[in-house]
């Protein structure tokens, strides 16, 4: 559970913004063509704030956070975090995938301090990692290796290592996609209350539209081939927010309408696409 | 009638053995009287097979090796008798095995010295080997001494030379492109070929073993280095970046650890192949270690010295091999309970 932040509270997010960013990866089999995964993306998060991504698979969602990152570069479009443009993957931009990625030959500890060594200071910040795996925790397994933990203790400690670095933008990639439904909901609320506190600004790409509803400011719906922004939804509902509130499933019902998934029947949709 | 085609397989089927074999496991892992005394009596029989045939040997030989199995036996049985608890263990896996040990001792002596079914001088007994190591100790100390010499700067230099060219080949795209067809044209010869060339070109024999050595190293750690770090997991060179990463951050900290594994694997066979150089350089070239000891004793004729060093060769490479697992363990410690070695 999260008893307090190690840093005062100052919000420490940045503006991002991306400008008719698209992106084309050339098919294999053909020496010309080129497939389009992104089609000219448009959209900009204020400093602070929370934006949920949601789409079918192959709408271009993981594409558009790779670009973000930096691990990618767009084939045309420009993309900024306050007033610097992206150019390369930068500790400013700190990613959680879906599959945790903690470097198995390091102690959850050394995973965590990871971002510290690899800017170079470790030294000033060591207080910190016992801080942050409190944060989350972990302080049982601090000294045990990655495979000793469960997918929700991994993930946790992945999102502390990317949080250490005090990233402007914190991207996740379906960070909670592998964990099972009670975990989830408990994680959901874990990074709530990191993004409360710090004021990071995320970016949650996820395929849960309830997750999307319960965390974030605004809903960005994407559709596949070419992946597009079909529209953005804001969710303007008081934190922290009740799953079954009438407005929470009234929203949860438009946006399945927009991805054409609600039928006519009274039958409950699954909710994960 | 319907039944019994449903009774009969089932019945028929069921492990009859089974039950019994669970029964007999011990339910508390104690020591059985059966392997307490495994190590003891098979010592004994020993001894007294050794008085018992050995009337005609020469004395010293025959004091040497009842001495030996004596000393094993006041050992074994010291410990049966005390069963310290730190031993516990090493008694349960090791007895049976000291046993048998001791047991191929007797027949070795039988067939020997007993039945005399094999040539001599080609096979001595048990305690013609013995006796010669002992009274040949000296040389054969030194012997140890410059063959161990010999391999760790053997091993060292290709370790070390291939660890740089593994990782460059593995990392950089212009390095493997130059690299892979030296490697893959010259790494397979055996370094052995290289003996003739070598003694041609190199001033000095030892010289050239340890370069022959080395080289027998390299190809192996080369070639495992170079495709553990290539094939380092790409998410997590992406989340490295990610959290501010250098290159060198990159190389070092990520694909290096991600490929030990992998390099442990290829320095366990250059491990191998720089044994089997050692003693090849050593019979033709080098004018000591322990391959040169074998063929010159051999060259005496006397087969007792011949057998003696092969058993330490056999000590001394098991001991240098035990080292390396140690240190893979060591290292790789975050693998543990996660693969199975």
């Amino acid at each position: 559970m999260v008893a307090a932040d190690p840093q005062p509270s100052v919000s420490e997010g940045f503006s991002l913004r991306v400008e008719r960013v698209s992106k084309s990866f050339p098919v294999p089999s053909s020496n010309s063509d080129h497939a389009i995964a992104l089609d000219s993306i448009s959209l900009t998060l204020d400093a602070g704030e929370l934006v949920s991504i949601v789409g079918p698979s192959g709408c271009g969602k993981s594409t558009l956070l790779r670009l973000i990152a930096g691990l990618d570069a767009p084939s045309s479009g420009g993309l900024w975090i306050g007033q610097d443009p992206i150019l390369e993957p930068s500790a400013d931009r700190g990613v959680v995938f879906q599959d945790p990625n903690l470097f198995p030959w390091l102690t959850v500890a050394q995973n965590v301090e990871a971002g510290l060594v690899a800017r170079g200071v470790l030294k000033e910040k060591r207080s910190e990692v016992a801080e942050y795996i409190r944060l989350v925790g972990l302080e049982a397994f601090a000294d045990a290796y990655p495979h000793h933990l469960s997918g929700g203790m991994a993930q946790r400690a992945a999102l502390v290592r990317a949080l250490i670095n005090h990233p402007k933008v914190l991207l996740l990639d379906e960070p909670l996609g592998a964990l099972d439904a009670f975990t989830r909901m408990r994680m959901q609320d874990e990074v709530l209350r990191l993004w409360e506190a710090r004021g990071t600004t995320m970016l949650f790409v996820t395929h849960d539209i309830d997750e999307a509803i319960y965390m974030s400011d605004r809903i960005v719906i994407m559709t596949p081939r070419p992946g597009r922004i079909e529209r953005i939804i804001d969710v303007p509902l008081d934190r922290p927010r009740q799953r079954s509130s009438p407005k929470f499933l009234q929203l949860r019902g438009e946006i399945l309408d927009l991805l054409h998934f609600s039928g006519s029947e009274q039958e409950e949709p699954a909710a994960a696409l | 009638m319907s039944s019994v085609p449903h009774e009969m397989p089932i019945a028929s089927a069921r492990p009859k053995r089974l039950p019994l074999l669970i029964q007999e496991a011990p339910a508390n892992p104690g020591l059985r009287l059966r392997t307490v005394l495994s190590a003891p009596l098979a010592c004994a029989a020993a001894i007294a097979t050794h008085l018992l045939i050995a009337n005609q040997q020469p004395a010293f030989e025959t004091r040497v090796y009842t001495i030996f199995l004596g000393g094993a036996l006041a050992i074994v049985a010291a410990i049966a008798a005390l069963r310290p608890a730190f031993l516990r263990n090493w008694v349960r896996e090791m007895f049976p095995i000291v046993g048998a040990a001791a047991l191929l001792l007797t027949v070795w002596e039988v067939i020997t010295t007993g039945f005399r079914l094999l040539p001599m001088p080609y096979f001595p007994s048990p305690a013609g080997v013995i006796s010669a190591m002992v009274s040949d100790r000296g040389l054969l100390f030194d012997s140890t001494w410059h063959s161990l010499i010999l391999l760790l700067s053997g091993y060292a230099l290709g370790v070390a030379v291939a660890l740089v060219t593994g990782i460059c080949i593995g990392w950089f795209g212009q390095a493997r492109y130059w690299g892979m067809p030296i490697l893959k044209i010259v790494g397979p010869i055996p370094a052995t070929a290289w003996v003739p060339l070598a003694m041609v070109v190199s001033p000095s024999a030892t010289f050239s073993a340890v370069v022959l050595i080395a080289l027998a190293v390299w190809f192996p750690v080369t070639m495992l280095t170079a495709s553990g770090i290539s094939n380092t997991r790409k998410s997590y060179l992406d989340v490295a970046r990610t959290l501010g990463a250098s290159r060198s951050y990159l190389i070092f900290r990520v694909a290096i650890p991600a490929a030990m594994p992998s390099i442990f694997l290829g320095l366990f066979m250059g491990l191998g192949a720089s044994f089997l150089t050692l003693i090849v350089a050593e019979t033709v070239g080098v004018k000591s270690g322990l391959g040169w000891y074998v063929s010159w004793a051999q060259g005496w004729a006397e087969y007792g010295k011949v057998y003696g060093a092969l058993v330490l060769m056999a000590a001394f490479f098991s001991t240098i091999m035990t080292l390396l697992f140690k240190a893979r363990d060591r290292v790789l410690v975050w693998q543990k309970g996660a693969i199975k070695w």
